[in-house]
């Protein structure tokens, strides 16, 4: 029985855009999602390319976080979900059997909504993710550490408190550490469920500096509710509502000129 | 953060309510009385318990009829008749007359003295004498009066004590190890020397007396091996009274009782609390904390899950006693009944497993704080945000790695909350280990220097039995009070020092780990 059961528009081809195989590092194909019998996702198809910045925006509850679960199959937590179709990440079926889901969310990391380091010491957050997979001397783990903290532009704040509580940082130091611990683990891709949303506006500007920068090794999925920060930050921004994605384009062409009625009117804050 | 909450949030229930109408203070009201309650339960415990211990002046009586009577002033009440008051007076010698305590009425008495040579003689037996001392007759027949007799009886009964700690010494550490291998004969004869030294510590020991001239005009003998302690009340200073009061209190914690528990120490009482409690902790905690793991992140929380929550927490109302008889029924008979026909073969039909014992006691307890540790636990962990979880996987944890890495360091103050509230349970029931192996009396306590140490088949005495024991079974009612509320006090006193050890290992935890609630 197929999960859809009817599909409400049919999606433009000419309003969304396709990479080619070899400059995406995502694939997604015919994928459709319910929690139970309600349908979050319905047959999404469209490929995130490599080393670039793609943006989901989309009214609350059109299914861009849920779709970003799905992405390191953090849904598997929830045995109501029911899926159809798949994801590719460099060609590879991710729902394979044969795949491990601990590797796999090695290679894709997450970052949330509000930010959730451990209650542990900077520097053991950070080794987290390293200790799990084992076999490192504790000096290659310490430079690891290092350039992780520097990625994620926090080094120079935390180099002399390593030992302290991550809970006695900042809101915006904790989420940066938070993308340093799992830059730490070496992911492909770095999925961000709105992480900006719940900082003040300089540490905002922080994380938004700090996406930039990492896409020169990264391939960075984000999703936002702000759509100024989808235009600052993003090179790729596709709209989604109702759990299907409507218009997918360069993110100066979507903003500037969406070619769906539907697109604009929620870009320029007429819908309802 | 949490300290700062509840400290604002204390400071601002503590000042008194102001314009927030009845209720406050009501609640105040309540909470001004409860406090008040808890106090006076205390101050009664600590008044009536320590006091005891309280070398009291002992007076001399003279009787309108001219008879005398020595003893301690306890309490007066009105007289049936509504003609005046009558005095309890605490006296001793009960060899001669049978009685330990006299009834006088207040306006029958002529005199009340104080003289400083009354002698006051703790007894092994038949409880304390109490006369003016006439006569030390040592142990060679040499005979002591007056001045030089009370100095003789000090040095002979601190010499008496030296020789009896020896003995005890003897007794535990050289001949016990040496009973338990009788074929080895380098041991046999290392035995026998010590018997020999026991026979000539006893011999030393052994003879002298002292003679007191009671009030009512007779003599009383007693011979000095019977001694345990001689004082003189009335002619002590506030500092000597401290210092015997500390010597008793001392006495009471460090000895076994004597005279069916209305005299002596509760030793081994304290003893078998606190094992079986930290046995009972031992046995609980894996068990609770893995069932409340289960419940909370692994069962599917459905409507069965739902129903074992609600089963679960029901069963910590279940009336102890039931759980008594489960243990007795399960463990001692069935359990135990089986160990005893398999390994214990050959010292049937006496049971070894199969009665009440350490080991059964500790089950039974453990099954019956179960609930409240998984409740706690499980309290804990529905505590944990989602996100910690999904943090922890999105770095590519397993779930083993979730939950022992994240989870259960963030849910470890929770977990000895529920030991916490199981020790203060578990520590104050005495119902169920009735049945399941609390003994009147097991001067052995279940730790020794014997292969394999630790005894779980024995027996073991508890404060909370004892006093039951010592309220209700003892010869003397009114002799064995004073020691009743000592021994409450005491458990009070146990139950919040084990409390306060858990309670420090969860703050330490929590300042490692960071508790949940910090930020």
């Amino acid at each position: 029985m197929p999960l859809v059961k009817e599909q409400r528009s049919s999606p433009d081809p000419a309003a969304i855009i396709d990479f080619p195989p070899e400059a995406s590092s995502l694939a997604i194909r015919g994928l459709s999602l319910a929690y139970g019998d309600k349908t979050a996702l319905r047959n999404l198809t469209l490929r995130v390319p490599r080393h670039r910045v793609t943006a989901f925006i989309g009214p609350s509850g059109c299914g861009k976080s849920t779709l970003l679960r799905v992405l390191n199959r953090l849904h598997d937590l929830n045995d109501e979900v029911v899926r159809e179709g798949e994801v590719l990440l460099e060609g590879e079926d991710i729902h394979a059997p044969e795949v491990a889901v601990a590797e796999l969310r090695r290679r894709v990391g997450m970052v949330f909504q509000s930010p959730n380091p451990f209650p542990m010491s900077i520097h053991d957050n950070v080794a987290f993710g390293l200790r799990l997979q084992g076999g490192l001397s504790k000096r290659k783990r310490d430079d690891i550490i290092e350039w992780a903290l520097r990625s994620a532009a926090l080094w120079d704040e935390v180099k002399d408190r390593l030992r302290a509580s991550a809970w006695s940082l900042s809101g915006g130091q904790q989420q940066r550490l938070v993308i340093a611990r799992t830059l730490a683990v070496g992911p492909e891709v770095l999925l961000l469920d709105e992480p900006a949303s719940a900082l003040d506006p300089i540490s905002t500007l922080k994380i938004e500096e700090l996406i930039r920068n990492l896409k020169s090794h990264l391939t960075l999925v984000l999703v936002t509710h702000n759509m100024q920060q989808a235009a600052r930050v993003s090179d790729y921004t596709a709209f989604l509502q109702q759990g299907e994605l409507v218009e997918y384009a360069p993110t100066d062409a979507l903003f500037t000129n969406p070619r769906l009625a539907r697109t604009e009117n929620y870009i320029t804050g007429r819908m309802a | 953060m949490r300290g700062g909450v509840t400290k604002t949030a204390a400071s601002r229930r503590l000042r008194l309510p102001r314009g927030e109408g009845a209720g406050a203070w009501l609640c105040a009201g309540s909470v001004a009385l409860s406090l008040l309650a808890l106090l006076a339960l205390l101050v009664l415990l600590t008044v009536r318990g320590l006091g005891h211990f309280w070398p009291s002046p002992v007076a001399l009586v003279t009787l309108e009829d001219g008879r005398q009577l020595a003893g301690e002033g306890v309490r007066e009440v009105p007289l049936a008749d509504g003609d005046g008051l009558e005095r309890l007076y605490r006296t001793g010698n009960r060899d001669l007359d049978g009685e330990r305590w006299a009834w006088v009425r207040v306006s029958a008495i002529e005199a009340v003295g104080y003289p400083a040579d009354l002698v006051v003689v703790e007894r092994r037996r038949w409880g304390r004498a109490i006369g003016h001392l006439v006569a030390v007759q040592g142990a060679g027949g040499e005979r002591l009066e007056g001045e030089a007799a009370w100095t003789a009886l000090e040095a002979r009964l601190a010499e008496l004590g030296t020789l009896r700690d020896a003995r005890d010494r003897l007794r535990e550490e050289v001949i016990l190890p040496l009973a338990g291998r009788r074929d080895d004969e380098a041991a046999a004869r290392e035995l026998e020397a010590a018997h020999a030294r026991l026979r000539e510590l006893q011999a030393a020991m052994a003879g002298g007396r002292l003679e007191l001239a009671t009030a009512d005009g007779g003599t009383l003998t007693v011979p000095l091996a019977q001694a345990l302690g001689a004082y003189r009340p009335n002619a002590m200073s506030p500092l000597d009274r401290l210092a015997a009061w500390g010597e008793g209190v001392w006495r009471f914690l460090s000895e076994g009782p004597r005279a069916a528990n209305t005299a002596g120490g509760v030793w081994p009482a304290i003893f078998g609390t606190v094992l079986m409690v930290m046995l009972m902790s031992l046995l609980v905690t894996p068990f609770g904390v893995l069932a409340a793991i289960y419940l909370n992140e692994v069962a599917h929380q459905g409507r069965l899950t739902r129903l074992v929550r609600i089963a679960v927490r029901n069963l910590a109302g279940v009336p102890s006693i039931v759980y008594g008889v489960f243990g007795l029924g399960v463990f001692v008979y069935g359990i135990g009944g089986r160990l005893d026909s398999w390994f214990f073969e050959a010292a049937l039909p006496s049971p070894t497993f199969g009665t009440g014992g350490l080991l059964w006691a500790s089950l039974t307890l453990a099954l019956l704080t179960l609930p409240v540790v998984i409740v706690a636990t499980e309290e804990g962990l529905a505590r944990i945000p989602d996100q910690q979880r999904e943090g922890a996987l999105a770095l590519g944890a397993t779930r083993l790695e979730m939950l022992s890495r994240v989870v259960l360091p963030m849910a470890a103050p929770a977990m000895l909350t529920g030991v916490i509230l199981a020790v203060a349970r578990a520590a104050g029931e005495v119902a169920p280990l009735m049945l399941v192996g609390v003994a009147k009396l097991a001067p052995q306590v279940p730790v020794d220097g014997d292969f394999p140490f630790l005894h779980l088949e024995r027996k073991f005495m508890h404060l909370g039995y004892h006093i039951f024991d010592a309220a209700f079974h003892g010869g003397d009612v009114q002799a064995a009070m004073p020691l009743v509320y000592a021994t409450a006090l005491l458990l009070v006193l146990v139950i919040l020092v084990l409390n306060l050890t858990a309670i420090f290992l969860r703050h330490h935890l929590s300042t490692r780990h960071g508790a949940l609630t910090r930020r």
